[in-house]
């Protein structure tokens, strides 16, 4: 609108919690662009928009709007500067209506009574004019579709003064057609001057939508250039950069039947048809996106969530095991270390004694009565083999840092000694000291014998740690690669591969076979 | 070990609970004696002994069923219907006081198993389905009784009749509920289940605990208990009455969570359940005692059911910030 100046102009941004996760970001953002922001996981996409859209305070760089300094204290601070961001999760009341979700916080009201009348017109013309019409504000958001429910939040977003909207992975949840509606809705806010933040990591919308893309990697700027004349393999190249060196070479080991076989393994979208077999003494990673699938994969063997279809064998046997449930799991000897937690594993506010012989009471009890003397030593013993830090056995793990919190839970599985052991994100929240010993731990398991399957977002910790690495992406298993074959370059590209667009993905399927 | 934050945890955690209790307790009986010369004498004993084992009884069920994050609204219900069967096994079918009184108990537990199993298979709020039970044990207690108060005379009378001092068999069985009640909370695999079930569901399943048997569990308990009290109830008035225990499980909540047990689960205890009956008890002797009218009585109780979880509240949030 305003010629070729930029909307927002940012300089030497930057992000320091206990170690840098955002450095020295310089970025222009036009009126009537979208600029895509793309990058690996952990490569700073969501501080860097948190900072724009006034979430996360900087801790360097400035930024100005149109030439005058700008620094939101608070997200609607940034949308008094017509700065607006959509985030991953909707924040609608699914009990109200279209409209009443549009307008909270203001509505119109006489005597306290909402003017229903007066509320839905507005909604109706609001919605059409930016091309929603078709969706009846007077429903309620919770009879809506997912992808109607996202229109609706970016259209809430729009209502009042924005010239500037962010929008983190919007089709994560979407359909083909809705995703299509997104992208003219797109289109006419980009002819409307509304200058558009796009971030994903799919890279055929990208391709589609970005008039420029920005990559990032390691919370550092590598590049921005014009979309025209670069493709969905040049971006990967740049997401990936440099070789990385390994640090450490386990021993190969000789082949012998496998103690885990999983064939056909299927649940909806999010697991489809995943097959692999996993060693005696092995650490065998899963690599892939947020959302390809690995949590879902994990969860399926584990018996926590019902499979559509697929079959388990375990220790060389040629009958499949049924495993219904998490009990039916750990008895077949196959544990469990969650995602999160806080939520899924730790009884918070009770001690670190309680957390660590839950998963076998049977070796601190006779014919159910707790031995208080041997459930405290075997805690003790557990406590000093792993250096969890406490200032007793009794204390509540809630009290307890990241990495402490997740030694507790590995205390947990080493007493009740699983020989598959399923690992979900084991180093999520927990510092580099902490981290080392774990990997200690998993080096220990695995020479005993036990098969480790680490699910890890952290490529190189995957690459150092792993005797082999499988790749998912979008619900499939792509392939699994050993030491000799994969490099850096070779695992992200497998772990975008599900997600480009159809001719692409069948050239990268050429390239690499399926396994 | 004995470094002052441990010994300050030890006294804040165990014993702090119990000496803030037993204070209001003393305060209570002191505050009733200044007022009335009657209230120190054995007829006070010995009422207070009278009232104390069907509601103790009651209570330790529900502290069990709290601490899993369930409640049941049905045990007053259950009194009645387990007194009436007992009843009509004696009156109608002449069967002998023993398999009575079994059968009185295996009517509660399966009352309580039925309430568990609906809510726990249909995952069902267990206030929802104890709430329903209520009503329906309380239609099948008039039933059995054909609404009226059946007198089963003195063959049952020795289960309250006095031992020594006040001290019945009754108050002996309380007695032995209570420390039962506590060692399995604290020293057993199940009690342990209970409070983990009780504090994060997901991460007891996800650690390979089956939930659902032990909540059933917990559920038959408190109509075991709640039957229990019954019969008790049954024993003082030498009769069963369809109308027994109407209202009484929101004095048994009151109990328990005067005692610091946690409507949200996970946290309990069964002595401070004790201690929260005998100030409910205490509190209800001591205000008939000076005369206090009955609205003054309940106004006040439940000032002090407010108070007392105030209280709880304000520990629990100095003990966060410690943190």
């Amino acid at each position: 609108m305003s010629g070729n100046a930029p909307f927002l102009r940012i300089s030497g941004i930057g992000k320091t919690y206990a170690t840098p996760v955002l450095a020295d970001i310089d970025l222009e953002f036009n009126p009537g662009e979208t600029l895509a922001l793309t990058g690996e996981n952990g490569a700073g996409k969501s501080t860097l928009s948190k900072i724009i859209a006034g979430l996360i305070e900087p801790t360097q760089g400035e930024m100005w709007i149109n030439g005058v300094s700008y620094r939101p204290g608070s997200r609607s601070a940034a949308e008094q500067q017509g700065v607006r961001m959509v985030m991953q999760e909707l924040s609608l009341v699914p009990t109200l209506s279209v409209a009443e979700n549009l307008f909270l916080g203001h509505l119109p009201q006489r005597a306290g009574f909402i003017q229903q009348h007066a509320l839905n017109e507005r909604a109706a013309e609001h919605m059409a004019a930016i091309g929603l019409g078709r969706i009846d504000p007077r429903k309620l958001v919770g009879e809506l579709g997912i992808g109607h429910q996202q229109m609706v939040e970016i259209a809430r977003s729009l209502i009042g003064n924005c010239q500037l909207l962010i929008l983190d992975e919007p089709t994560a949840m979407l359909t083909r057609h809705e995703i299509d509606h997104l992208f003219t809705q797109i289109s006419r806010l980009k002819a409307n001057g509304v200058s558009i933040v796009y971030i994903s990591h799919r890279l055929d919308e990208v391709e589609q939508i970005a008039d420029r893309v920005t990559v990032l990697r390691d919370g550092h700027h590598v590049s921005t250039q014009s979309m025209q004349g670069l493709n969905q393999d040049d971006i990967v190249r740049l997401m990936v950069g440099h070789q990385v060196a390994l640090s450490q070479i386990r021993p190969a080991r000789a082949e012998v039947a496998p103690i885990l076989r999983v064939a056909g393994l299927s649940r909806g979208k999010a697991v489809q048809d995943v097959s692999f077999s996993l060693q005696p003494g092995e650490i065998f990673g899963i690599a892939g996106l947020v959302g390809a699938g690995r949590t879902e994969l994990l969860r399926l063997i584990y018996g926590a969530d019902k499979k559509d279809s697929g079959e388990i064998f375990l220790r060389g046997s040629g009958e499949p095991t049924a495993i219904a449930s998490p009990m039916a799991a750990i008895r077949h000897g196959i544990g469990l270390i969650t995602e999160d937690r806080k939520s899924q594993s730790l009884l918070l506010d009770k001690s670190i004694k309680i957390n660590t012989t839950l998963a076998r009471m049977s070796s601190v009890t006779r014919r159910g009565w707790l031995k208080p003397a041997k459930e405290q030593q075997l805690t003790q013993e557990l406590v000093e083999t792993l250096g969890i830090r406490c200032h007793s056995l009794e204390q509540p793990t809630g009290e307890l840092s990241g990495g402490n919190q997740q030694k507790v839970v590995f205390a947990r599985w080493m007493l009740r000694d699983c020989d598959i052991l399923l690992l979900d994100e084991p180093t999520r929240g927990v510092d580099i000291g902490a981290r080392a010993d774990i990997y200690t731990q998993m080096e220990h398991m695995a020479a005993e014998g036990k098969a480790l399957l680490v699910v890890s977002s952290d490529l190189r910790e995957l690459m150092e740690i792993c005797d082999r690495i499988g790749v998912m992406s979008a619900g499939r298993w792509i392939k699994s690669f050993t030491r000799e074959e994969w490099d850096r370059q070779t695992l992200l590209e497998a772990a975008f591969s599900g997600y480009l667009s159809p001719g692409q993905a069948a050239a990268a399927n050429e390239t690499q076979g399926q396994s | 070990m004995t470094s002052p934050t441990s010994t300050r945890r030890w006294f804040s955690g165990v014993a702090g609970t119990y000496i803030g209790l037993v204070a209001t307790l003393l305060a209570m009986v002191l505050l009733f004696s200044s007022q009335s010369q009657y209230f120190l004498t054995t007829d006070t004993f010995v009422t207070l002994a009278n009232d104390i084992p069907a509601l103790a009884v009651m209570a330790v069920g529900m502290t069990f069923v709290l601490i899993i994050a369930g409640i049941d609204l049905s045990v007053g219900s259950v009194m009645a219907l387990s007194s009436a069967l007992c009843s009509m096994a004696i009156l109608q079918w002449h069967w002998s006081i023993g398999p009575a009184l079994l059968l009185g108990m295996v009517c509660g537990a399966g009352c309580g198993m039925l309430t568990g199993m609906v809510s726990v298979i249909w995952q069902l709020p267990s206030f929802i389905v104890s709430l329903g039970m209520l009503e329906i044990v309380r239609g099948a207690a008039y039933v059995v009784t054909d609404s009226r108060t059946q007198y089963i005379g003195s063959d049952v009378d020795w289960l309250s009749s006095n031992l020594i001092g006040g001290i019945s068999p009754a108050f002996v069985i309380a007695l032995l509920v209570i420390i039962v009640g506590q060692l399995v909370l604290t020293r057993s695999v199940f009690g342990r289940y209970m409070i983990g079930i009780g504090t994060n569901e997901e991460a007891m399943r996800l650690a390979g605990v089956d939930p659902r048997p032990i909540k059933i569990t917990v559920f038959a308990l408190t109509g075991l208990m709640a039957s229990i009290a019954g019969l008790i109830q049954t024993s003082r008035l030498e009769a069963a009455d369809p109308n027994t225990g109407i209202g009484i499980e929101l004095q048994v909540i009151a109990a328990v969570v005067i005692g610091g047990t946690s409507l949200m689960g996970g946290r309990g205890s069964v002595i401070s359940t004790f201690l929260g009956v005998l100030i409910i008890a205490v509190l209800e002797a001591g205000m008939a005692q000076i005369g206090a009218s009955d609205p003054t009585k309940r106004i006040i109780t439940g000032m002090v059911i407010i108070a007392a979880v105030l209280l709880d509240k304000y520990r629990d949030s100095r003990k966060q910030q410690r943190h």
